[in-house]
């Protein structure tokens, strides 16, 4: 059995676990030419200049506020979508709508962006249109004010469909009788789907927001490191960018690598905390 | 009088159905007491589905028109292009640049799924007996902590640099060679195997490999289409690695070829530098963005079937 083990245990100590070491560059000032032994540590220095540094306070609001936007509207809509699909009489048309709105989710960023772009963006159909009606130079793509509330529709146009596939399983797996004898008493469509349908996939949902919290502060990072120059860094600077462009691109590793310390932490303490207050609420919880 | 028992005009004109008033047995999964619905509520649900998928679909489809449209149509306005052109599909592949990207594109995606089926589904099957083989359950909550606790983009690149894999292909092939989440799913999938068959070839004195080869493998197919496609799709779509690890143009896969000539607007080389006029714009970027989606499209109908046979509910629940 080992020879099937360790091939694959080797791959996580190596590309997962190892790196994690690889975070001690956070207590230095390293420079990739002299190398963590020839670097010298600096103690939390690096976190003590976070902390006073002017982009890592907005790249953290920017990525509080797109986060929060996608907890509001971009988690419950697959619910909805679900909730919805599954009303529909015809097993034909829901399939069919299934197989639609689950493509998005197999694209790419870059793609999706693009597709936007040619869409909604300046001198795209939008435009064209918009003129027609006597509104000039539309770019919903290129608008810095309004760019998290575009960002948040494009995560539910890629993955809103494909985030119903975990609560139709939800849905199914609830027992028939509990319907029919629902509706025997007298209950309405939206009755069982308030009283059965919501409280049969709880579980799943408390599961789902759980996992979602340790991402909380993964806010697409592909998605922004693609539109901050169309938009600008003050709309779309997140700490995932942050940590990109003050490290690979701009050298100062040891600051980037303690602000993706300190995400690191926020998410490991979210992910707990969520999954306590489930336990406390009743819930099974992940762990 | 006796009830008759032949078949009366009265019973005729009132036809009993069983098929419809047992509902449940038609197909359509419904009992008789969900067709309520009223007609303004079942009207507004048709405007709100057909609405969101034409959403999903329209924008596909508008760029496929528009890369396809006449030069004199392929402007942002055009709703319905009605002449037809490959000029844009010529320009493209004129230069290195698309036919390269797409190259190194598949390569990476034959490469690299083919590499993390191999070890996804060997540490899977080695996984799944944990209770007779010690050290076993450490190695899967190793596993299991990647999902929660990622060393973060500096370490990763840092390691790579060391590794001396910076320019490489293999650079984007090695760090995402196992997906933990994608492993366990296969696991729990072989954990519902029949063990009578496992056990009893076990008796008959099949070795693990031939076990896994012959018996594991073979009746796991579902799984291993959506994995298949997970990695593939993950392959395929791969830009922000390939734009980290890679300076040397010649190796972009195609995500990184768009991103660079369709968002950043850097000039197409080649595309314009033929002697009669160039394309438009706007065609060139359409016909990048569909040579870069096609095969994903292609592949689509071939798996999306398997996504309802409830293979991927299994691991969130494990």
């Amino acid at each position: 059995m080992y020879a099937f083990i360790v091939p694959g245990l080797l791959f996580f100590l190596v590309f997962a676990y190892l790196p994690m070491l690889g975070n001690v560059v956070a207590f230095q000032d390293f420079s990739p030419f002299r190398g963590i032994a020839g670097s010298a540590w600096v103690g939390l220095d690096n976190f003590t200049a976070l902390a006073t540094d002017p982009e890592v306070r907005r790249a953290f609001v920017n990525t509080i506020v797109i986060a929060t936007l996608q907890l509001i509207f971009a988690f419950p809509a697959p619910i909805l979508l679900a909730l919805l699909l599954n009303s529909l009489l015809s097993e034909t048309v829901r399939r069919f709508v299934q197989t639609i709105v689950y493509l998005p989710h197999f694209l790419s960023w870059v793609i999706v962006i693009a597709i936007w772009t040619q869409v909604v963006g300046g001198d795209s159909l939008a435009t064209s249109l918009l003129s027609l009606v006597g509104v000039e130079g539309f770019n919903a793509m290129g608008e810095a004010e309004t760019f998290k509330i575009l960002v948040v529709l494009q995560s539910m146009w890629k993955d809103v469909g494909w985030g119903t596939i975990i609560f139709f399983a939800a849905i199914a797996g609830i027992p028939r009788e509990l319907y029919e004898a629902a509706a025997v008493d007298g209950a309405g469509g939206w009755r069982r789907t308030w009283s059965i349908t919501l409280p049969g996939i709880t579980p799943v949902i408390t599961l789902l927001l759980i996992l979602n919290l340790g991402g909380f502060l993964t806010v697409g990072f592909e998605q922004m490191l693609l539109q901050q120059p169309a938009v600008g860094a003050d709309a779309a600077q997140v700490l995932d960018t942050f940590v990109y462009f003050r490290g690979v691109a701009g050298g100062q590793w040891g600051i980037a690598a303690a602000a993706g310390i300190v995400k690191g932490i926020v998410a490991t303490v979210m992910v707990l905390a969520a999954n306590r207050i489930a336990k406390k609420l009743g819930s099974q919880g992940v762990f | 009088m006796a009830a008759p028992t032949l078949s009366s005009p009265a019973g005729r004109a009132r036809p009993h159905r069983p098929a419809p008033s047992r509902g449940r047995s038609r197909g359509t999964g419904r009992a008789p007491w969900e067709h309520e619905t009223p007609p303004l509520v079942a009207a507004l649900k048709a405007v709100i589905i057909v609405g969101i998928s034409l959403t999903m679909v329209y924008p596909l489809v508008y760029i496929v028109m528009m890369s396809f449209a006449a030069p004199s149509q392929a402007h942002s306005g055009t709703i319905l292009p009605t002449a037809f052109s490959l000029d844009a599909y010529r320009a493209i592949f004129r230069g290195d640049a698309v036919l390269q990207g797409l190259g190194n594109s598949l390569w990476l995606t034959v490469v690299g799924t083919s590499l993390s089926m191999v070890f996804t589904t060997t540490m899977a099957w080695g996984l799944t007996r944990t209770r007779d083989v010690p050290g076993a359950r450490l190695v899967l909550l190793l596993a299991l902590g990647t999902m929660l606790f990622n060393a973060g983009m500096i370490p990763h690149y840092l390691l790579i640099r060391s590794l001396g894999l910076l320019d490489s292909s293999w650079s984007l092939v090695l760090p995402g060679l196992i997906s933990a989440f994608n492993m366990v799913v296969v696991r729990n999938f072989f954990m519902g195997l029949p063990r009578d068959l496992l056990d009893s070839a076990r008796i008959d004195g099949a070795g693990e490999w031939r076990i896994f080869l012959t018996i594991a493998l073979p009746l796991s197919k579902p799984v291993l289409a959506v994995m298949s496609l997970f990695y593939a799709v993950g392959c395929w779509n791969m830009y922000f690695n390939a734009m980290l690890y890679l300076n040397d143009a010649s190796k972009w896969p195609i995500q990184v070829v768009l991103q660079q000539y369709v968002l950043a607007g850097v000039p197409l080389p080649g595309a314009v530098a033929a002697a009669e006029a160039p394309p438009p714009a706007l065609s060139l970027n359409m016909a990048i963005i569909v040579v870069a989606t096609v095969p994903i499209l292609v592949a689509y109908p071939f798996i999306q079937k398997y996504f309802r046979s409830g293979v991927l509910t299994g691991a969130i629940k494990g």
